[in-house]
């Protein structure tokens, strides 16, 4: 076989993936944009002809409203769940070898769990009758049991158990590497623990920190049981209302437009929290 | 009052592990001292405590008559240099030795200034913008020195930093680290557990085995007058041999008498002891010398001639032993030879088993 007819066979093999990845994300993703610009057609999915009837929805309140839900519930979520995640993680990574495999086989196990039986086993958790509130009544914290579904804090508390593995899982790597003596060299130079972690571990963890925190944010906007289950209709995200307008509604376009405001808002997202994260290096 | 530092009665344990026994020692100001002992004989859990990064259990350290047992790590301005180095990989050359200073909210201009001295210092005036990534094994090695020297602590803390060099770079360094301490009067403490090293660099050593203080004082004290059989054998070579005490001046030793230096006085006639002799001071001949006392014959195991000197391994009476001398001094006895051994008498130090 002639060279170039061998690096042509390497190519070939090393480039499916790629070619895989071409027709599972972009068709979808152009056949999406085709849905949203068709006309409304009751009788079939969707009609034929080109309109931008769909993406009449950025001018309303309504949809603007669960856009701007889902990004600022995405931002809590991530926020709380690197807050958690962080010292968990590390806790993790300062344990024994066998403490490290049991925790982190726990954290994958939760994985293997749907977010539909989640949901409602957060919902059953949060219910009047045998939920939390009665623990809480118990010690004084409450005067009476009561239902603490639906609401933003239950669909908070329910994602953030979500997302907390993905979170460890992120943050693992660079927290077992991270060299205990170069904080301690830091506290020898004359930093507090504060400004050690300032000025040490933060530069140090900040690429995959920003990494687990975008993951966070980003499963948070495309999560719909949860925020349906535990959540107020008034503040339905937008995946929540694709749903219904593609379910209920059986408006396609409308569902399809919506999704891509939402695609295009999470973007915008993701890299505006890139540049903040890379603009803060020192 | 002690100027300088001082380790009073310290004790540390890890669970039912002590690793640290009731140490107890000053270091005056400007000395260097050498923590010397082998792994896990806990100079390094020492040193640790000294710079705050460890509690001791039990015992107090004080600086300059002030108690520091309890002050933390940060206010203690004492520069430490990790064996690991330690540098910060995230910042520039320039950046990890101004760290000190920036953290005390020295202005700009007096950093670069100062940043610029301590680069001249350890002779690399122009690697200032480089990445620690770029530098070598030496080069990095200065550059945590001149990070640690930056903050101008009141003591410099160096735990095994030139393990990691290879034999020449390292002998290179250890002369320069010594000309640098001279040179900034800087009161020093180095932990290794490499002799030769202790030897070249410091005014003062600390054997230490087993969490135990085992001898303190200068390095060619140590070298002639070992307290015991272990500072003996682990500072240099020694043939060591195990002896009784016959009297002030001679002990017995496989069925002969072998005259001695003086025998301390904590040694009781009957008692059980170490011979240690070192292998420059045994004398080697062919025939004898006439009216030597301290005979032993032998005969030659093994003959090793390393250039600068020839190192014998000898069978005799007394068991296995070393000789080394000159090359001019070598009468070439060969391998398997009987040869007459002369232990001078001031070479024959007695110690406590």
């Amino acid at each position: 076989m002639s060279m170039a007819a061998r690096r042509l066979r390497l190519g070939v093999l090393l480039s499916w993936p790629a070619f895989a990845l071409l027709g599972l994300v972009a068709v979808p993703a152009l056949l999406l944009i085709r849905i949203s610009t068709a006309p409304l057609d009751p009788s079939g999915l969707w009609g034929s002809g080109l309109t931008l009837r769909a993406f009449g929805i950025v001018a309303e309140p309504e949809v603007m409203g669960a856009l701007l839900e889902s990004i600022q519930m995405a931002v809590i979520v991530a926020t709380i769940s690197l807050l958690l995640g962080f010292p968990l993680t590390w806790l993790i990574t300062r344990m024994g070898r066998r403490a490290q495999v049991v925790w982190l086989v726990f954290l994958l196990a939760t994985l293997s769990l749907s977010d539909v039986l989640i949901a409602f086993s957060w919902q059953v958790m949060l219910s009047k009758r045998i939920g939390l509130s009665n623990i809480f009544v118990a010690l004084g914290l409450m005067d009476a049991p009561a239902s603490l579904t639906p609401s933003s804090g239950a669909v908070i508390a329910c994602l953030v158990y979500l997302v907390l593995p993905f979170t460890v899982l992120t943050l693992f790597p660079v927290l077992s590497r991270l060299e205990t003596e170069l904080i301690q060299a830091a506290r020898t130079l004359g930093a507090s623990p504060l400004r050690a972690f300032t000025s040490v571990v933060v530069p140090l963890t900040r690429g995959p920190a920003m990494a687990a925190f975008l993951m966070a944010a980003i499963l948070t906007v495309g999560a719909y049981v949860p925020p349906l289950v535990l959540g107020a209709p008034q503040h339905w995200p937008m995946a929540v209302l694709i749903g219904s307008a593609a379910l209920a509604g059986h408006d396609l376009p409308r569902a399809a437009a919506m999704s891509i405001v939402l695609l295009a808002a999470t973007a915008l997202f993701a890299i505006l929290t890139a540049r903040v994260a890379r603009g803060r290096k020192t | 009052m002690t100027f300088g530092l001082e380790i009073r009665d310290v004790t540390k344990t890890y669970g039912a592990n002590t690793v640290v026994k009731n140490v107890s020692l000053t270091v005056p100001h400007g000395q260097f001292v050498c923590f010397l002992g082998p792994s896990g004989c806990g100079k390094t859990t020492l040193m640790r405590m000294v710079a705050g990064l460890e509690t001791p259990t039990a015992g107090r350290i004080l600086m300059n008559d002030r108690d520091i047992t309890d002050t933390p790590v940060h206010r203690r301005n004492f520069a430490m240099v990790f064996q690991a180095l330690a540098l910060f990989p995230f910042l520039s050359v320039e950046d990890n030795i101004a760290y000190s200073m920036k953290l005390r909210s020295i202005g700009p201009a007096d950093r670069k200034a100062r940043v610029k001295e301590l680069l001249e210092l350890i002779k690399l005036p122009d690697i200032g913008g480089r990445s620690i990534g770029q530098l070598s094994g030496g080069q990095r090695q200065r550059v945590a020195i001149a990070r640690a020297l930056a903050q101008e602590p009141a003591l410099f803390l160096l735990d095994e930093p030139l393990s990691a060099l290879d034999a020449k770079l390292r002998d290179h360094m250890q002369v320069e680290l010594r000309q640098l301490q001279q040179k900034l009067r800087i009161t020093t403490i180095l932990v290794t557990h490499d002799q030769r090293e202790a030897m070249t660099i410091a005014d003062t050593i600390v054997v230490m085995a087993d969490g135990v203080v085992q001898q303190i004082g200068p390095p060619t004290e140590i070298y002639r007058n070992p307290a015991n059989r272990f500072v003996a054998g682990f500072i240099g070579q020694s043939n060591l041999l195990d002896a009784i005490v016959a009297d002030r001046r001679h002990v017995t030793l496989g069925g002969g008498t072998i005259e001695t230096g003086t025998i301390p006085a904590h040694l009781a006639d009957g008692d059980a002891v170490t011979l240690s002799v070192r292998p420059e001071s045994v004398r080697i001949t062919r025939t004898g010398m006439p009216g030597a006392c301290n005979a032993l014959a032998g005969r030659i195991g093994f003959v090793r001639d390393v250039g600068g000197h020839i190192e014998l391994r000898i069978d005799s009476d007394c068991g296995e032993m070393i000789a080394t001398m000159p090359p001019a001094d070598w009468a070439g006895i060969g391998t398997g030879e009987t040869i007459a051994i002369h232990l001078p008498p001031d070479a024959c130090k007695v110690l406590a088993q």
